[in-house]
């Protein structure tokens, strides 16, 4: 086996520290494919961790089986662990429900729901049991997704009159909306222009000091830009996971080095 | 050289325009056609036309005057019943079918969905004869209603499910990450996506449906009589069409032409506006 381990310990977060740890997490798909082939890595809390590596790495099948969304994809199979609060989300005893709403999402094209910039905040979060009024939750959910003064006078509108990034920002208060501990970020700046890449970015960096945000690019000076932490992954393999400076400055793996000075991938 | 090519330019030029000409005739022809088919139910129709027309029921046979109330009340009793017995039975089948692709019951229930939808309609009549007016001892709207579903469920159910296939997955996906429940998904957002196009195709069933004569010959059977009673039969547009043009009164055959009238201008006008829409939706 390759040096994961090693590495993973000489990063040594004190364990309360730790946001979520995988131990040789393990996907493989239906028809026989190994995406992810067996990683393990810990992730820190309030901290943005970035997953880099040339498209088809496994990047997005990793992220999606921190809270299980590849139960989605028929005969998707899981092996190994993903611990959160020391408990694995794979257990028998575990509802996929609380896990979702603990590690929330956001995919890369940006998909809110066909209602209006109000309802796609208190829908699901009604659905989770909060009583009475909305206006409140629907309010600081916008607030904290820098996206309130855009569209205070506008709650009843369609989301899909949003431009792109506007709807990014929306997809994340509905996730913010859950108060989850852990939010994942598939490329979700990848359909966005510039300046709605650059709001998201910024809009990380406010998230982190509550949030642990584990981000999936693969654009590198992102990673830089937003990013304590750097995994590299190559072939369903984790090659380097380190302080993001030290992964781009000072690489321990050539692999790692020749991926970042964009010599392969 | 460039003489040699300006003469292909005129040939090739040549052959595009009569081309043109030779696709323009077919598109005069089923214009025309259609122009003369709708002109001659005007014409004849638009004469038949006056208060007691929508108010009376038809008289007895022979009899001058009278209208054709009991056939416009029979058709909407009759369309609405097949509609209500329909539209969710459609919407549930189609939800199966787009859900669960995959499926070996799903396959097979698309193959037999699609076969009903060839079924030629007067089996249909029949079936619902032996299976309900027989037992029941009478014609009835209700059977007419019912052999109407058997049309229109298949044909609502695979222009539905095309409808649910088309919603994004990403919706689901969205809904799966926030934890929501599938059946949650399924009522919250999917079918709400959904409805324009389900109202799309319940207004074309409609209009399908609504023009049917071989399943209620011997279902809903007809009837003089103004009724409203699901268990009685009762008359349609197309019922009171069939048998006022076989008769030998011309009092009665523009009554037929009428009928004709009114069912048309209410098919178009329910299929006019959705195709139009259509369009607009693609461009
Ligand atoms: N639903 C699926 N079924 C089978 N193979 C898949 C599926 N999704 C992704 N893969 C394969 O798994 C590998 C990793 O994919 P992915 O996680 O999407 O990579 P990345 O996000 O790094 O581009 C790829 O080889 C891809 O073809
Ligand atoms: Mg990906």
């Amino acid at each position: 086996m390759p040096s994961h381990d090693i590495l993973h310990m000489e990063l040594n977060f004190p364990s309360d520290h730790i946001a979520l740890s995988t131990k040789n997490l393990e996907v493989i798909y239906a028809d026989g494919a190994r995406a992810v082939k067996g990683i393990s890595l810990s992730i820190p809390k309030k901290a943005t961790t970035a997953i880099i590596g040339p498209s088809g790495c496994g990047k997005s099948t990793a992220l999606r089986a921190f809270n299980r969304m590849n139960e989605l994809i028929p005969g998707t199979v899981t092996k190994g662990e993903v611990l959160f609060h020391s408990r694995n989300i794979y257990a028998p005893s575990i509802d996929p429900v609380t896990v979702r709403t603990n590690i929330g999402m956001v995919f890369q094209k940006p998909n809110p729901f066909p209602k209006s910039i109000y309802e796609n905040i208190a829908w699901a979060a009604r659905i989770h049991g909060h009583k009475g009024n909305c206006d409140e939750l629907v309010e600081s959910c916008l607030r904290k997704a820098a996206l309130w003064d855009e569209v205070k006078d506008k709650l009843r509108r369609s989301a899909m009159s949003l431009s792109g990034g506007q709807q990014q920002r929306l997809c994340i208060a509905r996730t913010l909306a859950l108060t989850p501990e852990v939010i994942l970020m598939d490329e979700p700046t990848s359909a966005l222009d510039p300046l709605s890449t650059a709001s998201i970015e910024e809009l990380t960096s406010e998230l982190k000091k509550d949030y642990t945000i584990i981000i999936v690019t693969h654009n590198l000076q992102q990673a830089g830009r937003i990013s304590d932490m750097t995994a590299f992954m190559l072939l369903g393999d984790l090659i380097e996971y380190a302080p993001t400076k030290k992964l781009f400055v000072n690489p321990e793996d050539e692999r790692t080095e020749r991926y970042i000075t964009g010599r392969f991938g | 050289m460039s003489e040699e090519s300006s003469g292909l330019l005129r040939r090739r030029r040549r052959k595009n325009s009569l081309f043109t000409v030779l696709l323009a005739i077919p598109v005069i022809i089923v214009v025309f056609i259609l122009g003369h088919m709708l002109g001659k139910i005007f014409i004849n129709g638009v004469k038949a036309l006056n208060l007691d027309f929508f108010t009376k029921a038809q008289k007895p046979f022979g009899e001058p005057g009278g209208g054709i109330a009991n056939a416009i009340i029979g058709s909407v009793i009759v369309v609405l019943l097949a509609t209500v017995i329909s539209l969710p039975i459609a919407v549930l089948v189609a939800l199966y079918l787009a859900e669960n692709p995959e499926k070996r019951i799903a396959k097979t229930l698309l193959v037999v969905v699609n076969a009903l939808q060839g079924l030629p309609s007067i089996i249909i009549g029949i079936v619902i004869y032996s299976w309900m007016v027989v037992p029941m001892k009478s014609f009835s709207a209700l059977a007419g209603g019912v052999a109407l579903s058997f049309i229109m469920i298949p044909l609502l159910t695979t222009t539905i499910r095309e409808i649910f296939v088309l919603v994004p997955g990403s919706y689901r996906e969205a809904a799966l990450s926030l934890g929501v429940p599938r059946w949650r998904t399924t009522v919250g957002v999917i079918l709400p996506a959904a409805l324009p196009g389900i109202l799309n195709s319940t207004g074309l069933g409609i209009a399908r449906i609504a023009g049917e004569t071989a399943p209620l010959l011997f279902t809903a059977f007809g009837s003089p009589y103004i009724s409203t009673a699901l268990g009685k039969p009762i008359s349609t547009l197309p019922l009171i069409i069939y048998e006022y043009i076989k008769s030998p009164y011309d009092d009665w055959h523009q009554k037929a032409w009428g009928a004709a009238l009114l069912l048309v201008c209410f098919v178009l006008l329910i299929t006019v506006p959705m195709n139009l829409r259509k369009d607009r939706s693609k461009g």
